[in-house]
């Protein structure tokens, strides 16, 4: 009755001194609630149940799950190692670049024109996309990079690169690389503008000397909410690798040598119909992110 | 290289940057000339061998394929124009304004409760493979009666976790002296948001409409599950639906006509507001 009490003025206390803050966050909230916070906790409780969209979920339990960590060959010998193979390159590579990118061009002239440069390849739709990089990469002589090849002398018979197992990988890495300057690169730039210039003449009086030096200490401290957006852009975007890959090496790929985890929940959900399943596979992909997320928050997180 | 280091001189770039920069934006717009180059090339040109890159011969023939195949749909083009344009606006307008709306209390007042948990609510969200939660999503929308309404292809997508979450990440910068300012010059917390945090992080949201632009502009998921009626449909839909799905020969041309004309508003855009994230703020002096 007491801790009732107490909890109780403590929620008036709130109110009285932040109300108005509350409601700067009423519309979105309420939004937020129905269409994204009540259909991912329906998802998380759709992963305990039999569920083939048609009929009624039934509970199961923990029998998802189970069948996922113990029988499931598919998903810990494909599904999981590409991922964690294509999340653990190009995740940190592509944050890097993003950066050492937004960071050079910023001190250029004409720098709208490189930002657009760098920027449009991940505007480009899906379906566009996949027809330029099926070009680029037939596996037959038509294709753009066997032909140069074969001109140069460097092979002689056309490389399936889109069939063969120990390509398909690399071509989705590079493809997604390239598409990578999105979200994390303009965030950069727009996070450069903030840096303000007082602090830079500051650090020369302190003794900065180059500007290797001026980025750690200065630009890096200082864009820190933007690094910490960008990394958990990152951490997200590599663990759900899928559209990519589907495009390029096609669903389910030869030898599951493009499937990942997301590939895997997309079979699972839209062609085999069993939602419940490819809702523990959205559950385990949710705890890896936020594991790794957390960890991001903590390094970025001010001291 | 002492003599050279001035400290925040950005335009101090040397002529090797130049060079380097140059030809990396080369090599990454090569696909996307190749894209363009495609959309001019006759029928003859597209399955060549040696394959060609730069068009020959270039012709509009595809861009009036396009045309024609617009011309047999049972809605005219007008309608998926306004549908595809008015939904976009809207979502973006709203989506802007609610989620800075949401990330200043988030930024400004860490102690306020309940803080914390919404916030890390939020970015958990996003953690969450979309595909799978877009049952549910479709399951509420019915519910709510909103199939088939523009409110279906607005509503749900609003109150998007990474627009708060970036505007959150850019109002944690202001200075709280700025706003303390402001208030002791008599100014309302609605005021402090609109005349001191919003300019200040113009970066930020116009970063936000750019991609929330790019984001509806090109979905074409939502309008796929969330509409049922021919009047309702939008741009992306209906040019997917064009071609006869990817890899149909017939119509490469007019999918490749088709992918273009759908990428131009983006680009217009994108060209139009970045100049403003770029030169707003290296003039400001109020920075603290």
């Amino acid at each position: 009755m007491k801790g009732l009490n107490r909890r109780w003025q403590a929620i008036r206390y709130a109110w009285h001194e932040y109300h108005t803050m509350y409601l700067f966050m009423l519309p979105f909230t309420l939004l937020f609630v129905v269409f994204v916070v009540a259909p991912v906790l329906t998802a998380a409780y759709l992963s305990f149940t039999y569920f083939n969209v048609l009929e009624p979920p039934r509970w199961i339990g923990l029998s998802n799950y189970r069948l996922l960590f113990v029988e499931d060959d598919i998903f810990y010998q494909h599904a999981l190692k590409n991922t964690f193979i294509f999340a653990i390159i190009t995740g940190p590579l592509g944050y890097v670049i993003s950066f050492t990118l937004a960071w050079f061009i910023n001190r250029l002239r004409f720098r709208q024109l490189y930002t657009l440069a760098f920027y449009t390849p991940s505007i480009i739709s899906a379906i566009a996309m996949s027809v330029i990089w099926l070009y680029f990469f037939a596996n037959d002589r038509y294709g753009l990079l066997n032909y140069l090849l074969m001109e140069i002398g460097l092979i002689t018979e056309p490389v399936a690169w889109l069939r063969e197992q120990s390509t398909i990988l690399p071509v989705i890495m590079i493809v997604s690389l390239w598409m990578s300057m999105g979200t994390g690169f303009l965030v950069f730039l727009a996070g450069l503008q903030d840096v303000p210039l007082e602090l830079y003449e500051a650090g020369m009086v302190d003794g900065i000397r180059n500007a290797l030096q001026e980025v750690f200490y200065i630009t890096l401290p200082v864009m820190r909410p933007q690094l910490l957006f960008g990394a958990v852009m990152a951490i997200v975007n590599s663990f759900a690798v899928f559209g990519i890959a589907a495009q390029i090496a096609g669903l389910p790929s030869p030898l599951y040598a493009g499937h990942t985890i997301v590939a895997h929940l997309y079979d699972y959900g839209f062609i085999r119909f069993e939602m419940g399943y490819a809702a523990a596979i959205a559950v385990v992909l949710f705890l890896l992110t936020f594991v790794l997320g957390r960890v991001a928050m903590r390094i970025f997180s001010e001291r | 290289m002492r003599q050279k280091y001035q400290a925040g001189r950005r335009r101090q770039a040397t002529k090797l940057e130049y060079i380097v920069l140059t030809i990396l934006a080369l090599i990454t717009m090569l696909p996307i000339v190749y894209m363009v180059s495609t959309a001019f090339k006759p029928l003859e040109e597209m399955f060549l061998y040696p394959p060609r890159f730069f068009v020959r011969h270039p012709t509009l023939r595809n861009f009036a394929e396009l045309l024609i195949a617009m011309d047999a749909l049972s809605v005219p083009f007008a309608r998926y124009l306004f549908n595809s344009l008015f939904v976009t606006v809207a979502t973006v307008v709203l989506g802007v304004i609610l989620s800075s709306m949401a990330a200043y209390p988030l930024a400004k007042y860490p102690r306020m409760p309940g803080n914390k948990l919404f916030f890390s609510l939020v970015v958990s969200t996003l953690m969450f493979a979309p595909e799978v939660t877009q049952i549910p999503r479709y399951l509420i929308v019915d519910r709510l009666g909103l199939i088939d309404t523009y409110a279906a292809l607005i509503l749900p997508v609003i109150a998007g976790s990474y627009g708060l979450f970036l505007m959150k990440q850019f109002m944690e910068q202001i200075p709280v002296e700025l706003i303390e300012a402001a208030k002791i010059d008599g100014a309302g917390e609605w005021q402090v948001f609109w005349r001191v945090v919003m300019p200040l992080v113009r970066p930020a949201w116009i970063t936000l409409v750019i991609f929330s632009f790019i984001g509806t502009w090109n979905d074409f998921f939502t309008p796929l599950i969330f509409t049922r009626s021919e009047q309702m449909k939008t741009l992306p839909l209906v040019m997917s639906s064009i071609g006869g799905g990817p890899g149909q020969v017939a119509r490469w041309g007019a999918v490749a006509a088709a992918s273009l004309v759908i990428t131009m508003p983006t680009l217009i855009l994108f060209v139009l507001l970045q100049r403003y994230v770029m030169e707003t703020m290296a003039h400001s002096g109020i920075k603290a």
